[in-house]
């Protein structure tokens, strides 16, 4: 593997993916990242000169609606998904900013 | 520390001279029926996610897709800000975790906004100055959070997520308070006009963060800025404006640097305080949303929304002095709003009297507006009932004291003016014959103010028509009053 990927880096991305890694689950994540990261090393190393980049692999354009109201009040199947619901609102953990 | 007074380093501090140095980003809700990405309605206060759907509550596997109308407000809004058009464009996720996002991601622009550098003409006491716009992108709206007060919980009301937005982020081209303000009536005035977004601050259809930052004059690089947000007035904007320069200034006058931060605006206390620093600085990691194909903007539909953008304040300015005959300073109020000018144009069409509608609006309406603290989108009464009202002054049928009472009955009820006069006995009295009988009474009734008026004391004879319009409980003709009391007196 020629990428290795450092404690910090693990440690960040964690923190940006909210999760928290026991330290086998971060051994195991290093492990994957670097082997990603080989991959895209061994796209890099293809010659992608006046190759325009691709954010899309459809060859559609516009798809659009119209400005039309076709959803009515569904509250009580939307409520469903939440994991607790109080007052016709999702109920999460105090998030205080 | 707040409150305390530092005089001595106000002095010193006048030894240097600084610079304030503002850029905006300036979020407008678009006027659209339904949500950017979903076919349920924007509607404001209906119940708690009465409006919400799989897509904008960012359910696995939902779909969304893009509300055209917001493509064109968004265009309208860049021809009118002398933007550039990019003609491929396309949505970015924007990635953070906060209950609010459901998705755990916005849709938003970052590598391909629709518009960019354009430019607004503002004008203040200093005179007239270009703001460049750097971009403007959509995106959109986030839920709306409640802190529960009795349990260790918050609540989230969703009907907000996925209302389309656009953000407007300025050039930092602006020095001061005035010139931010100016900045900002002038991007409502055009969204207004354009019918994007009625841009209530107060409402939050409107919203404004400042960026800001000090430098000494002449100095060449920018200084450290920090993001002001939760403005929702203009006053609360030039607060904290002022204040921010103020602490900014003191930390550098003290020899400690200002940190890149968030601060959040607290207007009861004029007072800000630190959100979130740059060492905690969120990572969005923005890529193309792959749910979204690209939009592409032809020649043709830049040309059709150009074709279609209706009449800007400045034309209308000219317009009205040319072809309604009213001076340049009734003009320029009545287009302040869009609301306001649509209304003296519905009016006028309707009566052909534009110098009374100028009047009626200007004063009349104006003075209840700011005494109900409202604004011109407030006004809810129909411009039949005032082009009634003007033609029955005009008739004479009531006079312009019953009039006003009227007027008031109108702008806050709607009522129809002929019959609530009818209705409340408010016909204008010209029965001459009537009037005389009543003046021949208060004139009898008040020989000391006869003496007087025989003594030259014109006064007297304003006291007499004064009781008289009293004993007709305001109703008659003052004109005609007038000229029957000075008759009987002069005999």
């Amino acid at each position: 593997m020629a990428n290795t990927i450092s404690d910090e880096t693990i440690e960040y991305v964690g923190i940006l993916a909210k999760l928290e890694l026991s330290s086998e689950e971060k051994e195991a994540a290093k492990k994957d990242m670097g082997r990603m990261l080989d991959y895209i090393d061994m796209l890099n190393q293809l010659d992608t000169s006046g190759v325009e980049p691709m954010s899309h692999v459809f060859t559609r354009n516009n798809v659009f609606r119209e400005d039309i109201v076709t959803n009515g009040d569904d509250r009580e199947n939307m409520l469903k998904n939440a994991p607790d619901c109080k007052e016709g609102a999702f109920k999460v953990p105090k998030t205080v900013e | 520390m707040k409150g305390l007074k530092l005089p001595e380093k106000g002095v010193r501090s006048m030894s240097r001279q600084y610079e304030t140095v503002i850029g905006l980003e300036v979020h407008v809700e678009l006027a659209t029926r339904t949500k950017i990405f979903c076919g349920c309605s924007t509607e404001f206060g209906g119940a708690p996610n009465a409006h919400t759907c799989p897509v904008c509550t960012g359910m696995p596997g939902s779909l969304p897709v893009l509300n055209k109308q917001v493509v064109e407000y968004a265009l309208a809004v860049g021809v009118a800000t002398n933007c550039v058009i990019n003609q491929y464009c396309r949505f970015d996720r924007k990635n953070y975790f906060y209950p609010d996002n459901p998705q755990n991601y916005q849709i938003s622009q970052l590598y391909l906004p629709i518009c960019h550098d354009g430019w607004v003409e503002i004008e203040t006491g200093a005179g007239k100055k270009k703001v460049g716009i750097h971009e403007i992108h959509m995106e959109e709206d986030a839920g709306k959070l409640i802190h529960d007060e009795w349990e260790d919980c918050s609540l989230v009301d969703y009907n907000r997520s996925g209302v389309p937005l656009i953000e407007i982020v300025s050039e930092p081209d602006m020095r001061s308070a005035q010139e931010v303000i100016a900045y900002l009536e002038k991007l409502r005035l055009i969204i207004q006009y354009l019918g994007a977004s009625d841009c209530k601050l107060q409402e939050g259809s409107m919203r404004a963060d400042v960026n800001l930052s000090v430098r000494e004059v002449g100095a060449e690089k920018f200084g450290t800025r920090t993001e002001m947000k939760n403005l929702n007035s203009f006053k609360a904007i030039a607060r904290a404006i002022e204040g921010e320069r103020k602490r900014q200034i003191e930390l550098l006058e003290e020899g400690r640097t200002v940190i890149q931060e968030t601060r959040r605006w607290d207007d009861n206390k004029e007072a800000s305080h630190a959100m979130r620093s740059k060492e905690d600085a969120q990572d969005y990691r923005y890529f193309p949303d792959p749910d979204l194909t690209p939009v592409m903007i032809s020649d043709q539909w830049i040309q059709a929304v150009k074709d279609r953008q209706p009449e800007m304040r400045t034309e209308k300015i000219a317009r009205y002095q040319k072809e309604f005959q009213i001076p340049l300073y009734d003009a320029e109020l009545l287009t302040s709003f869009k609301e306001m000018a649509d209304m003296f144009e519905d009016v006028v069409a309707l009566c052909k009297r534009p110098k009374e509608v100028s009047n009626w609006l200007m004063v009349e309406a104006m003075r209840l507006l700011k005494e109900r603290e409202q604004e011109p989108g407030d006004m809810a009464f129909s411009p039949e009932h005032l082009a009634k009202l003007i033609q029955m002054v005009e008739s004479k049928r009531i006079n312009r004291t019953v009039a006003k009472s009227v007027f008031e009955e109108i702008f806050f009820h709607d009522v129809e003016p002929e019959a609530y006069v009818e209705e409340k006995g408010l016909k204008a009295v010209s029965d001459e014959g009537i009037l005389r009988n009543v003046v021949e009474e208060i004139v009898a009734a008040n020989p000391q103010s006869v003496e007087d008026y025989h003594n030259g004391k014109e006064r007297a004879m304003g006291f007499l028509v004064g009781q008289t319009m009293r004993a007709m409980k305001g109703k008659a003709d003052p004109a005609l009053v007038n000229e029957i009391v000075r008759e009987i007196l002069n005999r």
